[in-house]
């Protein structure tokens, strides 16, 4: 096997940098071996160990020694002409520009740059979202806890270490909030103004904002809790941390609260609690017994819509009144015989939830994935039964896929199964906007809308479309965008989720 | 504590990354982390992590280990026989490197250099009968931080061998053996009669000569030394050429003074002078001196050793007494000699990762941006990776400092909670021995410490700490 060697007189480089030639040339085709060392005593030693090189040579400690063992002359030719490239080319390549920054890995690790930063905002997997909250409350960071699959345990542990505390958890499954004007996870672009609002469902609190801050009243905050936190193992913890926030706030003149039924002991806690403020209250706890929300000072909405509309009232001093705005005209479609029911597609689980509610209580044979009020469970929440509603965004559906307020495809699929059922005489939907939800709702439901209307055609049939938009005119999907294109469509737009069930009920009554 | 809807909101994003670019677009805050699963996932450590991040009583034991190791001033105090030195060594006990290890599960080159110490101290004649020697269950074989001792790879201290002599002003003690220079050297595993011969001549001529160079200079203090090492591009573990010339400054005079024949001390100092490792066993004892202080405060989350011996990477934890957190030494990643790959290669080896436990070595590599070629980077990948140490330490020291980070001081004080909240595993730079027995040094590189050890500690103190 041929050699060679190569003396470079009174030049030294560094030993790492030696060997990183060496490497790098020991590893071109035809070489064997390649030893790059300046010529020291010990490194001759080795060499000749190594039997690369005889006992003599003639090279002092400061010059550079090249070794090679290879296949042919050639490639040892070839294999120094690329070491002297690599010797000259070595001190032109160091890097340039500054050093790179560093991501923070940790909650700690961040705030070492980011000292300011007072909340932590939680979207991790489930399984170690408590653990992060936790991390987050020890380092005296607020958490809004965005993740769900937490279990009970970790959210009584995390909530009572957050009052030690006096911080904030809001959460866990908290998809919404509005602190200072800022987005939280799914939420609007509201106006600032004298509302605050304190809620156990997202999309609750969606509705609520965009309704308020379309008729031009403005939200001072809105503080999710997650929606378990009204019941009876976690006692409101949140919800009661929440109002004191509120009555303490300057800026917040009116105070709402949001949930679903909480238990009663529970709810008597959150309203003495929020009555004790002196604020004007207004409780939307959708499903509770009437009696259950009496209190003075505490005005009690059956709907989302009433909500915002009596705190609207009285963010102006007016009295709250329960009369809601008329519904648009609309022109009622014509139906065969045999055309009874309404299948509610909807991506919003407060919005499935009340309107499931409203409707059951006036019509029989009312079934939903998320039964309420009077309403059946659905026998298979992959097929429509009678009047059907169906929350998309139940864990059944959102199992290995994005939520349907980002990925419309099932909720377009399943438009067009229901479209094809000849006893479907309408169908419901809401489209929601804001941060965190799809770019371009409308267009993405446009193809299938056409679709539908198409189906029912070739059946011979007309299928009402009944929608509305949660979201307002400056929410990066623009909501006046939004309405014209589902107009064009032939949608029925409403402007509330309770407004677009009365709607609903009139058609079905036709 | 503020109220949340007072001042400024401030947010940190921990997960999906739109959440953070809508705040942007609202005019809002926020830094959104770079974050992983911490503990390779396992929710349950994770857990026990969240339960110590901010704790008091960490905070306050930490405070106290980590001043405890600023504050200890390491002395090069002279040199010794291990059998003398050190009282819990009997006639027939090998130290070796890393956490405790059976014969029968170490590595090639430790058994190699355990056959070389038996050979050496005349126990056995041959290889094969000093092989069938420690088999035999007649030695004891402990790790050399049992024994406030340090030894680079295979870590071999055995009876006869000379120590340096590291003290402090508190009587502290640390010890570790004399350096072989490179090539066939016992601590790579090689065994053979060269290697023997040199191990008797660094016993009879070189110990001797430094005795009395050390007792006539009294003593030199190693921090200072080290300090200016770092400003002459040595991280005083891979790289000890500055440090090593520096003491041989301090000490030429002394062993010209010292009385021995002109042709000794010609020989010691070529040796010292042909070996830019000779520092490297004195910087070992310095930082295991240093570490030793802070050992042993109750509820401390700071590494006080990282130990590897071929087989198992190990670490210690102030606050978790003597027990060692183990998991797989780890692969280096690295340079060779010509002839040798990656195949030939011994997993990670020594106690050498006492310096970078110190904040020296990789934590240091700003000041030695050559070591970082080991790996094909660049000088500012070296910057950068004592940068990022910096997440994962308690503090920076207040005497070593590195120039390319504008004189920061090195990042020290490992916290195992920093660690696994990360994920940033502890850079080590480290010699590559041959897998086998005998064969000695094939490279050089980098390679991590596993963040499985980190996890067990973490859990350990969590049960430790719960009421």
């Amino acid at each position: 096997m041929p050699t060679g060697q190569r003396v470079i007189r009174n030049t030294y480089r560094d030993s790492v940098s030696l060997m990183q030639i060496s490497a790098r040339i020991g590893a071109l085709a035809g070489i064997r071996k390649a030893s790059l060392v300046m010529a020291t005593e010990g490194n001759l030693a080795l060499l000749r160990e190594a039997k690369l090189i005889e006992d003599t040579v003639q090279a002092a400690s400061s010059d550079l020694l090249m070794v090679l063992e290879g296949e042919t002359d050639e490639a040892i030719e070839r294999a120094f002409a690329q070491a002297d490239e690599a010797l000259t080319g070595e001190a032109a390549s160091t890097s340039r520009g500054p050093p790179s920054e560093i991501s923070p890995r940790s909650i700690q690790m961040a705030l070492k740059n980011f000292s300011e930063g007072n909340l932590a905002l939680i979207s991790t997997p489930g399984e170690y979202a408590a653990a992060e909250a936790l991390k987050a409350l020890r380092l005296g960071l607020h958490v809004m806890l965005f993740s769900d699959n937490v279990s009970i345990a970790d959210e009584i542990m995390l909530k009572r270490e957050a009052a030690h505390r006096g911080l904030l958890v809001m959460g866990p499954d908290c998809g919404t909030a509005i602190v200072s004007g800022i987005p939280l996870g799914f939420a609007n672009v509201v106006p600032r103004g004298p509302v605050g609002v304190a809620g156990a469902s997202g999309t609750g609190m969606q509705q609520v904002t965009t309704l308020l801050g379309r008729a031009g009243i403005g939200v001072s905050h809105a503080l999710g809790t997650g929606g378990r936190d009204l019941r009876a193992e976690i006692g409101g913890a949140t919800m009661l941390q929440a109002i004191d926030e509120l009555a303490a706030d300057s800026e917040t003149r009116v105070i709402v609260l949001i949930s679903k039924p909480p238990a009663r002991e529970v709810a008597a806690k959150v309203l003495d609690h929020a009555q004790a403020t002196g604020k004007p209250v207004v409780a939307c706890f959708l499903g509770a017994e009437a009696d259950s929300t009496q209190r003075a000072n505490v005005t009690s909405a059956r709907t989302l819509e009433e909500a915002a509309s009596m705190a609207a009232a009285l963010a102006q001093g007016l009295p709250p009144s329960h009369a809601m705005p008329e519904s648009p005209e609309f022109g009622m479609p014509s139906i065969k015989p045999g055309q009874k029911y309404l299948r509610a597609l909807y991506s919003g689980g407060t919005f499935c939830y009340e309107a499931t509610l409203l409707l059951s209580s006036v019509v029989p044979y009312v079934y939903s994935n998320t039964p309420a009020g009077l309403a059946h469970e659905l026998a298979d929440v992959w097929r429509g039964q009678a009047h059907a509603l169906v929350d998309l965004g139940g864990d059944e559906f959102t199992r290995g896929r994005p939520h349907p307020m980002i990925d419309h495809r099932l909720r377009n699929e399943r438009l067009l199964r229901e479209a094809a059922d000849p006893e479907v005489r309408a169908i419901l939907f809401d489209v929601v906007l804001g941060y965190g939800s799809h770019a371009d709702p409308s267009a993405e439901m446009l193809p299938a809308l056409e679709e539908v209307k198409r189906i029912a055609q070739r059946a011979g049939r007309t299928v009402a479309l009944v929608g509305f938009v949660c979201g307002t005119e400056q929410d990066p999907q623009g909501l006046s965008r939004q309405e014209t294109a589902l107009k064009n469509a032939g949608v029925i737009l409403a402007s509330s989720n309770a407004q677009a069930v009365r709607m609903v009920k009139r058609i079905i009554d036709a | 504590m503020p109220s949340l809807l007072q001042g400024k909101l401030a947010v940190l994003n921990v997960g999906l990354g739109r959440f953070a670019e809508a705040i942007s677009a609202a005019g809002g805050v926020v830094t959104h982390l770079a974050w992983t699963p911490p503990a390779h996932g396992d929710a349950g450590a994770g857990m026990a992590l969240a339960r110590l991040v901010n704790h008091p009583v960490i905070e306050k034991a930490n405070q106290r280990a980590f001043d405890a190791f600023l504050a200890v001033s390491p002395v090069l105090r002279g040199v010794g026989r291990a059998r003398t030195l050190l009282p819990k060594m009997t006639d027939r006990t090998l130290l070796h490197a890393g956490p405790p290890i059976e014969w029968a599960r170490m590595c090639g080159p430790m058994q190699g250099a355990i056959t070389g110490a038996i050979l050496y101290e005349g126990w056995a004649s041959d290889a094969e009968s000093a092989r069938a020697q420690a088999a035999s269950g007649q030695i004891k074989f402990e790790p050399c931080h049992h024994h406030d001792c340090v030894g680079p790879m295979a870590g071999i201290i055995s009876p006869s061998m000379p120590l340096w002599i590291v003290g402090d002003d508190a009587g502290r003690r640390a010890y570790s053996n004399f350096n072989e220079g490179l090539g066939k050297a016992l601590r790579f595993g090689a065994y053979g009669t060269p290697v023997l011969s040199r191990l008797r001549w660094l016993e009879t001529k070189l110990a001797p000569a430094l005795e009395s160079a050390l007792s006539l200079v009294g003593g030199v203090e190693l921090k200072p030394l080290m300090a200016q090492a770092l400003l002459m591009g040595d991280e005083v573990h891979n790289r000890n050429a500055a440090a090593s010339g520096l003491l041989l400054r301090r000490l030429a005079s002394a062993l010209v003074r010292s009385q021995e024949p002109s042709d000794k001390i010609s020989e010691v100092l070529d040796f010292i002078a042909g070996n830019e490792h000779f520092f490297l066993n004195i910087s070992m004892a310095a930082c295991k001196l240093m570490l030793d202080a802070a050992h042993g405060v109750a509820g401390s989350s700071m590494v006080t050793a990282m130990a590897r011996n071929g087989v198992e990477f190990g670490i210690r934890v102030s606050g978790l007494g003597e027990r060692w957190f183990t998991a797989n030494a780890g692969a280096v990643n690295g340079l060779y000699f010509a002839g040798y790959s990656e195949a030939d290669a011994a997993r990670d080896l020594g106690d050498s990762a006492i310096t970078e436990t110190a904040g020296l070595g990789g934590f240091s590599m700003a000041a030695a941006p050559a070591i970082v070629k080991f790996v094909g980077g660049s000088a500012r990948d070296a910057t950068t990776n004592s940068r990022i140490m910096r997440a994962i330490t308690l503090g920076e020291s207040n005497i070593f400092q590195l120039p390319a980070l504008d004189f920061q001081g090195a990042p020290s004080g490992i916290d195992v909670r920093a660690v696994v909240d990360t994920g940033i595993e502890p850079v080590i730079n480290t010699g590559i021995a041959h897998r086998e027995a005998g064969v000695g040094q094939i490279g050089a590189g980098l390679t991590r410490a596993p963040l499985a050890c980190f996890v067990q500690a973490v859990t350990a103190l969590d049960k430790e700490l719960s009421p």
